[in-house]
């Protein structure tokens, strides 16, 4: 990406969330703060014999759903990954008070575009067409079966709904896809091809797009009886991932596009990287080459021309796996900063899980939030800390109690994903 | 089926695809759905399958063609559902 300049500068000036914890910003904002779970045991998940019958799906209920669709949409939306995606995508361009388009023959905004991510947020809809497919009866997927399952689904609807006239598709690198996509947005406006760019990503839950790994055996089995306490990133007992689903959204805008309009504004995007650990030296297609890491969190320092020691605070990739110590390890070696001198480190995932393509959205809503308004959300369920750990970072640098912090300037972000691909995004208070 | 009744049925499937809520308020026999009703062409398939699924019919290709009116199309479920 483009390194920043005084010229170029991108701010967050609008944001929506579907998060397995809370739907919408105030309702985030309290559950990060009283460091709410939003892990359940799902009935349908014991019932077809996975190992791992907990996860993450966000509370959305019919009201809100009937405020961002007709009835005839919540007739033949089957895409809970879409769903998600639209109502956290149309609320953040909401939430930055930009106008949505009330009749068709409105002028597209031709300086507003839309890279928004997905994984398989069309899990439902592909599962229903299959079936019909498979019993001969083709005709009746109807023309609203492929905007559900094409790869650029969901940033095709949010396109339409908002009359954006500027660049529109989906971008998808498995776990770092919602980093990714804040990036890729930031750098489309640093480069003046775009003023104002929706991003952040979706993904389905339940056991079509959550099968694959409970194969794997890489989701938390033998924590059913006990779903809160289930995901424990950075602890000893951490044991594999809680899968999760929802949406995180951002409107990124020029700090020229946002100062002419008066827009409030969140944060700004200091800068970031996206690289790949190439599948070499360790790295493979799940785990990562850690020198790939290492140079992706360097690289976004450089580019957002920020120091180590500026660092206040970390949100991890840290899935509650075997691999959290070792990205303490690589965010220490590429900060070169450890014990107490080390930034606060914490996992989302320890309230929401695994969100897959949307984490990394999910996540980047909750720091700006907490930049914005002086806080950290606790990192839940690492009482236990892993001795890895701490013998790399001391344990005051672990939010186990929710911290109120004014001063905070910079937090970083990061998120890892199948196909060792790293990104990392450096937020700061503006 | 009584026509007045399938026309009915017609219009409570038709309704959420409609564009154009006055021409819908005015709709008659020759009530053209792309025209005059601004129906998505994308949608006239939805439309298709909701009325085969209402009536318990089969539309062909060649009849989902030539249904470009409410007429025509009442005229077809007519002759389906006597069978």
């Amino acid at each position: 990406m483009q390194a920043r300049s005084p010229q170029n500068r991108v701010v967050v000036t609008g944001m929506g969330v579907v998060s397995p914890n809370a739907v919408g910003l105030p309702d985030f904002e309290q559950a990060l703060r009283q460091g709410k779970s939003g892990i359940s045991f799902i009935p349908k998940l014991e019932e077809l014999k996975f190992g791992c019958q907990i996860g993450g799906v966000p509370p959305l209920d019919d009201a809100t759903k009937e405020k961002y669709f007709s009835p005839l949409e919540l007739r033949y939306l089957k895409a809970t990954g879409i769903i998600y995606g639209i109502v956290a995508g149309v609320a953040a361009w909401e939430d930055a008070g930009l106008p949505v388009p009330q009749e068709k023959e409105a002028e597209p905004d031709w300086e507003g575009g839309c890279i928004f991510g997905a994984g398989f947020s069309g899990a439902e809809a592909v599962r229903d067409a299959t079936y019909l497919v498979d019993n001969k009866n083709v005709r009746r997927l109807g023309s609203t079966t492929v905007p559900q399952v094409m790869y650029s689904g969901i940033s095709a609807y949010l396109g339409g709904r908002l009359g954006l006239g500027n660049q529109v598709t989906t971008n998808a690198a498995a776990c770092s896809t919602g980093t990714e996509s804040i990036l890729m947005a930031a750098e489309r406006i640093r480069m003046g091809y775009a003023q104002r760019m929706l991003c952040g990503g979706c993904d389905s839950g339940g056991p079509y797009v959550w099968s694959g790994f409970d194969a794997m055996r890489v989701t938390k089995r033998r924590s059913n009886d006990d779903p809160t306490a289930a995901s424990r990133p950075l602890s000893a007992s951490a044991a594999g991932f809680v899968p999760g689903s929802g949406a995180g959204a951002l409107v990124l805008e020029s700090l020229a596009s946002a100062e002419a309009r008066g827009a409030r504004i969140y944060a700004e995007i200091l800068g970031g990287a996206i690289n790949s650990g190439g599948q070499q030296q360790g790295g493979t297609m799940t785990a990562p080459n850690r020198k790939g890491i290492v140079r992706c969190i360097q690289q976004a320092l450089n580019n957002a021309g920020v120091q180590a020691k500026e660092i206040d605070a970390i949100s991890g990739h840290l899935t509650s796996t075997m691999f959290d110590p070792h990205e303490v390890e690589q965010w220490s070696l590429a900060l070169d900063r450890n014990g107490k001198d080390f930034p606060y480190i914490s996992s989302l995932k320890s309230l929401i899980g695994h969100c897959l393509s949307a984490a990394g959205a999910i996540e980047s809503v909750a720091v700006i939030l907490e930049l914005y308004r002086g806080f950290l959300h606790p990192s839940i369920n690492c009482e236990d800390l892993h001795p890895e750990v701490t013998s790399i970072i001391d344990s005051d640098c672990i939010p186990q109690k929710t911290l109120i912090k004014e001063d905070l300037k910079v937090i970083a972000k990061s998120s890892f994903g199948f196909g060792d691909v790293n990104s990392c995004v450096l937020f700061g208070k503006y | 089926m009584e026509r007045k009744e399938i026309i009915e049925k017609l219009k409570k499937i038709i309704e959420p695809y409609v564009q154009d809520q006055e021409a819908f308020a005015n709709i008659n026999e020759n009530t053209d759905m792309l025209n005059d009703l601004k129906v998505n062409s994308a949608n006239l398939v939805d439309i298709i399958i909701d009325a085969e699924i209402e009536f318990d019919i089969e539309i062909d290709d060649d009849s989902a063609e030539k249904m470009v009116t409410v007429k025509d199309a009442v005229q077809i479920i007519e002759q389906l559902t006597a069978k």
